[in-house]
């Protein structure tokens, strides 16, 4: 192994533990009080959504994206899968159960695992299976599964959280004719640059990993948005300084 | 917790701090322990494929027996799976049923997944209108302006060809030096999100694999 091999392994663990320290500092620093955040309108509209959606008894739609979880775009479904448990959550008192849809097979597993432990918390939700179906293995076979859903289920909120290909913005549409509200985020950036011209509310970049906290999923979720913001800050530190010293002649 | 959670997420921790530990450390036992469960993992993922198709049958056959709208597709999505899935068992013991199998994927698939990427780019188009419609801001014109130019730059012109500055300069530099630098942000923003993410599941406290 060489220098520079052991020197980056051990930075990126030094990144890893940095981080680990942070968020389970943070965690335990502010317990149960309630954390405040910078002011995202998806998430304002999100809440507003899911509201109207309890009292009039439609379906909220959760897909996920086709991110497999044994490669690096899975962080973006997990992402999704946090985010569809607190909103299974919320929208139980609904008449309709959420339906999650995604375009790969263990998220598709994964996705009935989490309706079906909300279900099971509910006194009011009785868990169907089929909500939570895979609906395609390639982007556009995903996405032609995925609109009909939007369109013939009384849906009246549609979030994409995952990872999606440009593929996302025949979602966006199909729910905009739909009528739906549609929040969207992608970890593509192909797919940020069309989700943020079709989407009634995008999500850019890490924003959409923050929708856990936002949705008030506990305080561990809140502790690593402040651990991401601590990191960032020492990034731009870091990279201000690399260019101060190649500016002069150092490195 | 349940035990069945308990149980599961003790499992899940585990397997996740092995793998990460053989990522940093090059020790024999932790490397061969990595790669024996991410094999274990591929495998689990190819049976998975087989219960998500098996997922996609139930639920469209669910459509059909309830005469649900849409119902008549269904039906079509579960002579396909059913046909294709027969040519593909057969095909490595006929050489005439592979070429069959490949036609299937060459005349069907790849035309109509074409035919949606070309349905996108009007999509995209109507979409840019509505932006402007929906959400007149700074950002929004900036944003269009900004796609405008750089198809502006890459698409010849009837007797013009390239057009002089847009496809030289400009386009360059919005690409090259404003694009990529504001993508490799939004990227580094994206990795700090999925590392947190990771970490969350690391501790136990996010649990898409089962338990409250």
């Amino acid at each position: 192994m060489s220098g520079d091999a052991v020197f980056l392994g051990l930075a990126a663990f030094g990144v890893v533990f940095l981080t680990a320290g942070l968020m389970a500092g943070f965690a335990i620093a502010r317990g149960q009080k309630t954390p405040s955040f910078r002011n995202i309108s998806a998430f304002d509209q999100l809440r507003r959504a899911i509201g109207r959606l309890v009292e009039d008894g439609s379906r909220l739609h959760v897909s996920l994206g086709r991110g497999e979880l044994v490669t690096p775009q899975g962080a973006s479904a997990l992402a999704g899968l946090a985010l569809l448990r607190r909103l299974a959550d919320l929208t139980s008192a609904g008449d309709k159960p959420p339906i999650a849809t995604s375009g790969d097979a263990a998220l598709a597993i994964l996705s009935q695992d989490t309706l079906q432990n909300a279900a099971e918390n509910s006194s009011q939700v009785v868990f169907d299976p089929s909500a939570g179906r895979l609906t395609g293995l390639t982007p556009f076979s995903y996405a032609a599964g995925v609109i009909p859903s939007i369109r013939d289920e009384h849906v009246s909120a549609t979030i994409l959280l995952g990872s999606f290909g440009p593929e996302a913005a025949l979602l966006t549409d199909a729910a905009e004719r739909a009528n739906t509200f549609s929040l969207a985020g992608s970890d593509n950036m192909a797919a940020q640059a069309v989700i943020y011209a079709t989407a009634q509310e995008p999500l850019i970049g890490e924003e959409m990993f923050a929708a856990g906290a936002y949705a008030g999923s506990g305080p561990v979720h809140a502790a690593s948005l402040s651990a991401q913001d601590i990191l960032r800050w020492i990034l731009i530190a870091l990279m201000l300084g690399g260019a101060a010293l190649k500016a002069a002649g150092i490195l | 917790m349940k035990l069945r959670g308990l149980i599961s997420t003790l499992v899940a921790v585990l397997c996740g701090l092995v793998v990460l530990a053989g990522y940093f450390v090059e020790l024999p036992f932790l490397v061969s322990a990595n790669q024996a469960l991410i094999g274990w993992a591929v495998i689990l993922a190819a049976f998975a494929v087989l219960l998500g198709i098996s997922n996609l049958l139930i639920v469209h056959t669910g459509k059909v027996t309830r005469k649900q709208k849409g119902s008549f597709y269904s039906l079509l999505l579960i002579l396909a799976l059913l046909v294709t899935f027969a040519i593909g068992l057969l095909a490595p013991y006929a050489p005439q049923v592979s070429d069959l199998f490949d036609f299937s994927f060459r005349a069907v698939q790849l035309p109509i997944e074409a035919s949606l990427m070309a349905l996108l780019a009007v999509t995209l188009t109507v979409a840019s209108v509505r932006l402007l419609r929906r959400r007149l801001t700074l950002f929004s014109v900036i944003f269009l302006l900004t796609a405008l130019l750089i198809l502006l730059g890459m698409a010849p012109l009837p007797f013009i060809g390239s057009m002089p500055l847009v496809s030289d300069t400009l386009r360059p530099t919005i690409a090259q030096v404003l694009a990529a630098s504001g993508a490799r942000g939004i990227l580094i923003g994206v990795a700090l999100g999925a590392l947190t993410t990771g970490l969350r599941i690391l501790f136990g406290t996010d649990r898409p694999y089962g338990g409250k």
